[in-house]
């Protein structure tokens, strides 16, 4: 009876101890903010366009870490909402775009012989790749240019918009080769 | 194969054997059978500004400007970049994009140069002896040259050269292991003494202590050419030529330092982190005639072969002549042409357009037919049997980077270091299922530079929307700070004007009360001055009619009283009589008011005096009217009198007593108000 006593004894005082030393763990160790959120902001493109319905990406990084659906970025495309549902572990849903504009690289273009030099796109530019000052003709740093549409509604003169980005031999790459999953005698009861 | 035998058996030094490799069908034969040649100047010159790697170079030279052979075209833009230089004479006729031997088959910017014919040269400065010089001012000889790496991927050469940790070896490569390819072959039988010479000049340039020169024993022409030139020079004892055995791809950077040095290069580094510096023979060449001759790049020689040609050979092609120029110099059958393929078959491209120039990394054109090229067959299911990690010169996987790169696992293909790829195509060559698993590959590649990009700019896009909202906040709170300080500045004022006010108000409240009441008045008597002598003289007017009207009652009194008397009535020239002398005495009253009023105003000290009767006179104006009327009944009454009959007179006596008794009793109590 005695050893039962005294094996129990010593478990209650390793409970104690180690019970002590994860609440201290939690304390002294805290994360402070939500790491899923970084997560997610890392995945999202940084277009801070607002496509989503939130003020930029990081706000759409909390909405989603909070519940919303992570079908809502359109310039990130199928693969930012792979990557969340991965993530997230979820089941990746299709992307909610209206068009079949979303995945495709764009860059604002200024029609600069229309520019008036007003600054309203340069105040709407979330990423300040418009450059230009009162009264004289703006232009857009391409390289920085996310694509993200919102100077295009502000322009008064209507003398901004949106390019697909032109590929070149430097951003080209060789496609994926496609059909060598079919044998032979497939491809032609394909064919036939 | 009696003189390969004998080669390898001279080579005295350890070779290292290659991890796998193959050994393709040579078909190098074909174009060795022949010198190399010139070919004959072309009417149009194309130069692409982007022939090497690193950033395109930038033209100098404008549509119209003409040009000698070898002046400068385009300077290098940046430190991993190179010149181009006019490949012969003529006229700039264009600067635009052309096609370019890229696998896109994309345009680029060119440079076109219409060609005189005259090929005339431009002033070239040569370096009598090297070795005076610094290995520096060599170095940016070779850079101005615009030299690039001719083996195929075009590094420029002067960056290479420059290395950050101290070389011990230099590497030159006359290995070309590819079928089809015979430039680096037939250059160093032709041509063995520049080779030695450049290889010479690049170990002064690196102060490397040895030079290794990598043949494989597929070239005993090359070889003994070499071999011979070697002894003729002076630098032979720091020179060994190295025949290795032939398999492919024993032509790669890394392999041929596995094989002569038996040391891998680490994934992620470079030869120069080994002390090594390897550098193609073609480069040595062209080094050689930048340093010693003084000319730039302006030439290479090319492969020309393919079954679709007649008589396939080397050629020696000024960059920028277009591919069918070239192959028409070779006697093309285009009937025959299905395929042009640039560089080799493991690991050229084929390009569409028969006008595509030759650049500083074309060394074999290839003009197949379709006997030669067959299509790809259709690629089989993976039986996983094995053979493609077998073949791989640098130790990967190449099975599982398929099934990877077929799932987009990018994670994966990184983890399996697929940027250890050569590309060499090895692999597919040994693929029963005949996968094209190099196009995987480069696929695989392209898609993770890409999304590398794309995270690259999605980070700075993040930094400066950050950097943004913080801008924003700063100024927000500046803008804030600033309407606080304004508001705080006015509040100040405020309190103090208040304070100010108050301490002169507790200092003398009612001295200061008198001030500002005398200031009033002050202000207010220096207006009314003038209304004040207008109401005066106001006055004196109603003095003066008043005066008029009592002159005249007392004349009509006088001519009423005439009248009486003429008429005999005793009661009323005495009423009349009296009368006049109570009208008479208002009127000596009223001239006194009137001269007294008519004087006073022309004395100001006695205003105040002034002042005061128009108040008095209220009354007494009031009395005089009543009196007036009165007066005036009294004469209606005497003329009514005059000319009443008999009978009416007594009522009218009567009324004109009451009304003489009401206007004296009226003066009465008028002047006794006076």
């Amino acid at each position: 009876m005695e050893i039962v006593l005294y094996a129990i004894g010593a478990l209650l005082a390793l409970a104690l101890l180690f019970g002590a030393i994860l609440g201290f763990a939690s304390i002294r160790f805290k994360v402070k903010g939500n790491p899923i959120v970084d997560q997610i902001n890392e995945i999202l493109p940084q277009t801070q366009c607002g496509q989503c319905g939130y003020p930029g990406c990081r706000p759409y990084a909390e909405a989603i870490a909070n519940g919303d659906a992570i079908n809502k970025c359109p310039p990130g495309g199928q693969v930012t909402v792979n990557a969340l549902a991965d993530l997230l572990d979820m089941e990746p849903q299709t992307l909610d775009a209206a068009d079949s504009q979303a995945g495709v690289s764009r860059v604002a273009y200024i029609r600069e012989a229309e520019c008036i030099g007003c600054t309203k796109c340069l105040q709407a530019c979330p990423v300040d790749a418009i450059v230009g000052a009162a009264k004289l003709m703006h232009t857009v740093l391409a390289d920085e240019c996310t694509g993200c549409d919102l100077c295009v509604a502000p322009c008064p003169v209507e003398c901004i918009e949106m390019r697909p980005v032109a590929v070149t031999t430097r951003t080209w790459s060789w496609p994926l080769p496609s059909g060598d999953n079919l044998i032979a005698t497939d491809r032609r009861g394909q064919m036939s | 194969m009696n003189a390969q035998t004998h080669v390898i058996a001279t080579s005295k030094r350890k070779i290292w054997p290659l991890t796998g490799g193959v050994h393709p069908a040579e078909n190098k034969h074909q174009s060795t059978g022949r010198p190399i040649a010139p070919v004959p100047l072309p009417e149009v010159l194309v130069l692409p500004l982007s022939q090497h790697a690193g950033t395109p170079a930038e033209p100098v030279v404008t549509v119209g400007d003409k040009v000698l052979k070898g002046q400068l075209i385009a300077r290098a833009s940046g430190v991993l970049s190179a010149a181009l230089h006019a490949p012969s004479s003529g006229v700039i006729s264009a600067i635009e994009a052309r096609p370019i031997p890229h696998p896109s088959g994309f345009s680029e910017p060119c440079i076109v140069l219409t060609t005189d014919g005259a090929d005339q040269w431009c002033e070239l400065t040569i370096i009598d002896d090297y070795r005076q010089s610094p290995p520096e001012t060599l170095v940016n000889r070779v850079r101005d040259a615009g030299i690039s790496g001719m083996g195929g991927a075009g590094f420029p050469t002067a960056i290479k050269l420059s290395p950050g940790s101290p070389v011990h070896t230099l590497i030159l490569n006359g290995t070309e292991c590819e079928p089809y390819i015979t430039a680096d072959d037939m250059l160093m039988r032709e041509r063995a003494d520049a080779v030695i010479e450049g290889a010479g000049i690049l170990q002064y340039m690196l102060s490397a202590g040895q030079c290794l020169i990598g043949i494989e024993d597929n070239k005993p022409e090359a070889i003994a050419a070499m071999q011979l030139a070697l002894s003729k020079s002076a630098c032979a004892d720091k020179m060994e030529i190295v025949v290795f055995p032939t398999i492919y791809p024993s032509g790669g950077e890394k392999q041929l330092i596995q094989i002569l040095t038996g040391q891998e290069v680490p994934s992620g580094q470079l030869p120069a982190d080994l002390g090594l510096v390897v550098q193609n023979v073609g480069t040595a060449v062209a080094v050689k005639e930048a340093i010693v001759d003084g000319k730039p790049l302006i030439s290479r020689i090319t492969t020309l072969t393919g079954a679709a040609l007649q008589t396939p050979r080397n050629v020696e092609a000024l960059i920028g002549t277009p591919a069918h120029h070239l192959l028409l110099h070779a006697g093309l059958q285009e009937s025959q042409l299905s395929t042009l393929v640039f560089g080799g078959p493991m690991m050229g491209f084929s390009v569409e357009r028969l006008d595509i120039p030759v650049t500083k990394t074309s060394n074999c054109l290839i003009a197949a037919t379709p006997m030669e090229f067959p299509e790809a067959p259709d690629a089989q299911a993976c039986i996983r049997c094995g053979h493609c990690a077998q073949a791989c010169p640098s130790s990967l996987l190449p099975q599982q980077l398929y099934w990877h790169a077929k799932a987009e696992n990018y994670e994966q293909l990184l983890h399996h270091n697929l940027f250890d790829c050569i590309e060499c195509g090895a692999c597919a060559f040994v693929c029963p299922s005949a996968i094209p698993l190099v196009q995987y590959y480069r696929a695989s590649k392209g898609a993770i530079r890409t999304r590398e990009a794309k995270q690259a700019k999605s980070e700075r896009s993040k930094a400066r929307y950050e950097n943004r909202l913080a801008r924003l906040a700063q100024e927000s709170a500046e803008k804030e700070a600033k309407r606080k300080a304004n508001a705080e500045r006015a509040a100040r004022l405020k309190t103090a004007k208040a304070t100010e006010q108050t301490t002169v108000a507790e200092e003398d409240p009612v001295q200061a009360a008198i001030a500002r009441a005398r200031a009033r008045k002050a202000s207010a008597s220096t207006l009314a001055a003038k209304p004040a002598k207008e109401a005066l003289s106001g006055k004196q007017k109603e003095l003066k009619i008043q005066l008029s009207m009592a002159k005249a009652q007392a004349k009509k009194t006088e001519r009423a009283l005439g009248a009486a008397q003429a008429s005999g009535d005793d009661g009323t020239i005495e009423q009349l009589q009296s009368n006049l002398a109570m009208l008479n005495e208002q009127v000596a009253k009223l001239e006194q008011a009137f001269e007294h009023s008519s004087s006073s105003t022309e004395s100001k000290a006695e205003k105040p005096v002034k002042k005061d009767r128009p108040a008095l006179s209220d009354d007494e104006k009031k009395r005089k009217v009543e009196l007036a009327m009165a007066n005036a009944a009294v004469k209606k009454l005497q003329r009514a009198l005059d000319s009443a009959s008999e009978e009416d007179a007594p009522a009218l006596k009567q009324q004109l007593a009451d009304a003489e008794q009401k206007a004296a009793g009226l003066k009465q109590a008028l002047e006794n108000d006076l």
